[in-house]
């Protein structure tokens, strides 16, 4: 190896996806002794993911891990943003082994599980990640309507997502004004009649898979009433063990058996938490009219078993959570049995568990969907020392001259943008809010994102794009 | 609304739970870590990395831990022995490195034992 070779030239990595697992890849990448250009695409001009797109709206203090995550771009020419840029379509793999010396997807989980059940697609029943789009502002929903004028809700899950889905259902007009959600989902919201939503978990308490963090949300909605049975509550011996050993599920059952025992409030809407109920079919002669429950009972194995017993529960609207799963990227390997790119150390492996040439992954891609924002750092450091260790072995780098990649995908006539029109928008964002007293107003409409982004909206703003 | 780090930690300092942290928001004294709360986002990732299960969402504090609610707090609202302004809010945590210095609560607490 000689070090004057690889000093003449600085190696360049491209990061797909501008969400927490690939920034947190970014702030390793410069962490490294080395230097290298890197860039990072995304298929929107915003940047943050899940931060911004996932994380409930009513969460405003997790959002506020852009503070960190944006300082990925602190740092001039040497980490570029490139948004508005499908993978795919816009750019493809080949581009990006050609044009850069390491590759990092960081792609998440762009899919979701389905129940399989009869009655899935009837009007009224919902992927809860299309719920989720809409209320964050995300621009593959921005044209959707969410009718909230059902006063029973079903949520299907017991993860963070369906929390999210439930409590949101909840808030008043007043609390949902007080978060950043697109005008037209407030307004929405302002015409709710949800007075009830029944959340509903296959298995029992011990096995849901919410942390605590998202299960004391619930905590802070002030006109809410938590409903849970008591037989909800109860538990078998095993399970008892389960809990002792461990502190995640001690803070969760502790939640749980509290609402449990307290009397009811009287409060205008209510949580009501279902366990160990299975959705059977969903019912329903033109549009969803509820949902077929059979009772499960619990196994000493943490498994259930189906009673028999059926129970229909009338509702009118349907969110299945029960899962998002990554889907497959255009000629990059997949592992479809896991739904995650196959890696070792986040290495991606081809279908013979081979290491394809310089190609790394990380976060939901790479972990399937768990494990909360904070999670993501440590995961992104894993994947950055591999690809650090591979590239210190190289003799030499070949990633191009980055103007290529800015001429290639001008002629492919991808409309592309800077963090710098970002910047643009963030402030467009952010001014809406301050005039509605607002945290800020998300522009959901892609059309509109890429004018503000570029300056050119109606206020008559010349921008360029750098 | 934050972590906290309860007294478990003194003259633990694992600092496991500072890489996990996605905000750097995890600064060191001298005997004990301090969660800086108007910088954590309250996402937990702090919780499973303790070993010694010293952080606790402010809710959840044990009674005979309470004080370290404020006590955190006031790692960065006081001006710590041998400093001249409070710390507030730095933003970050490694370029500080180790403080040195710890509050009066947790600097007057008895020696622990520490495990190997």
């Amino acid at each position: 190896m000689n070090d004057a070779d690889k000093s003449a030239r600085s190696a360049r990595v491209a990061v797909v996806g501008a969400g927490p697992a690939g920034l947190y890849a970014v702030h390793s990448l410069l962490a490294s002794a080395s230097p290298l250009g890197v860039d990072v695409f995304d298929r929107l001009p915003t940047p943050y993911g899940l931060v911004r797109y996932g994380v409930a709206p009513d969460n405003q203090k997790m959002k506020s891990v852009t503070r960190v995550l944006r300082t990925a771009f602190d740092h001039g020419k040497q980490v570029r943003f490139l948004g508005n840029v499908r993978f795919g379509v816009d750019i493809r793999r080949a581009d990006l082994l050609e044009h850069y010396d390491a590759v990092v997807y960081a792609t998440g989980a762009q899919g979701e599980r389905r129940l399989d059940i009869p009655g899935e697609d009837l009007p009224g029943s919902y992927g809860a990640k299309a719920f989720v789009d809409w209320y964050n502002g995300h621009p593959d929903a921005a044209e959707r309507d969410f009718d909230l004028r059902a006063h029973h809700v079903a949520v299907v899950g017991a993860g963070n997502v369906a929390l999210d889905v439930a409590r949101m259902l909840v808030r008043s007009p007043d609390e949902i004004a007080a978060t950043d959600v697109p005008d037209r989902v407030l307004d929405a919201f302002r015409n709710s009649h949800v007075t009830d939503v029944h959340l509903i978990a296959r298995r029992g308490l011990v096995q849901a898979k919410f942390t605590p963090e998202e299960l004391r949300g619930l905590k802070d909605l002030v006109d809410v009433d938590i409903v849970i049975r008591p037989e909800d509550v109860s538990m078998i011996d095993d399970d008892e063990a389960r809990i002792q050993a461990n502190r995640q599920l001690r803070t969760n059952v502790a939640m749980l058996r509290d609402w449990a025992q307290r009397p009811l409030r009287g409060k205008s809407r209510r949580i009501h938490m279902r366990f160990l109920q299975r959705p059977v079919r969903i019912v329903g002669e033109n549009r969803v009219e509820g949902v077929v429950l059979e009772r499960n009972e619990p196994l000493a194995d943490g498994g259930v078993r189906g009673t028999g017993r059926m129970e229909t529960l009338d509702v009118e609207t349907i969110f299945r959570s029960v899962g998002y799963e990554a889907l497959p990227l255009p000629d990059v390997p997949f592992d479809r049995a896991r739904s995650i790119i196959p890696h070792h150390r986040g290495r991606v492996l081809d279908g013979n568990d081979l290491s394809t040439e310089k190609e790394y992954v990380t976060g939901w891609a790479k972990r399937g969907p768990s494990g909360t924002i904070g999670t993501n750092k440590s995961d992104s450091a894993e994947t950055v020392s591999t690809l650090l260790a591979d590239l210190a072995t190289r003799s030499s780098y070949h990633g191009s001259d980055p103007e290529r990649v800015l001429t290639l995908l001008d002629d492919r006539g991808a409309q592309y943008t800077h963090w710098a029109n970002w910047l643009r928008l963030d402030d467009h964002e952010l001014a809406l809010g301050r005039s509605q007293g607002r945290p800020r107003v998300k522009i959901p409409v892609l059309r509109a994102m890429l004018e503000l982004s570029r300056g050119s909206s109606a206020r008559g703003a010349i921008g360029g794009t750098e | 609304m934050a972590y906290v780090i309860t007294e478990a930690c003194i003259d633990c300092v694992h600092r496991s739970c500072v890489k996990e942290c996605p905000v750097d928001c995890i600064y060191e004294g001298a005997r004990a870590l301090y969660i800086q709360p108007d910088e954590c986002i309250n996402c937990g990732a702090c919780v499973p990395a303790c070993p010694e299960e010293a952080i606790y969402y402010e809710d959840d504090l044990p009674d005979s831990s309470l004080p370290y609610l404020e006590d955190n707090a006031n790692f960065f609202t006081q001006t710590l022995p041998g400093r001249s302004a409070p710390l507030n809010s730095p933003g970050a945590a490694a370029p500080l490195g180790r403080i040195g210095v710890d509050t009066p609560l947790v600097a007057s607490h008895p020696a622990r034992e520490v495990k190997a």
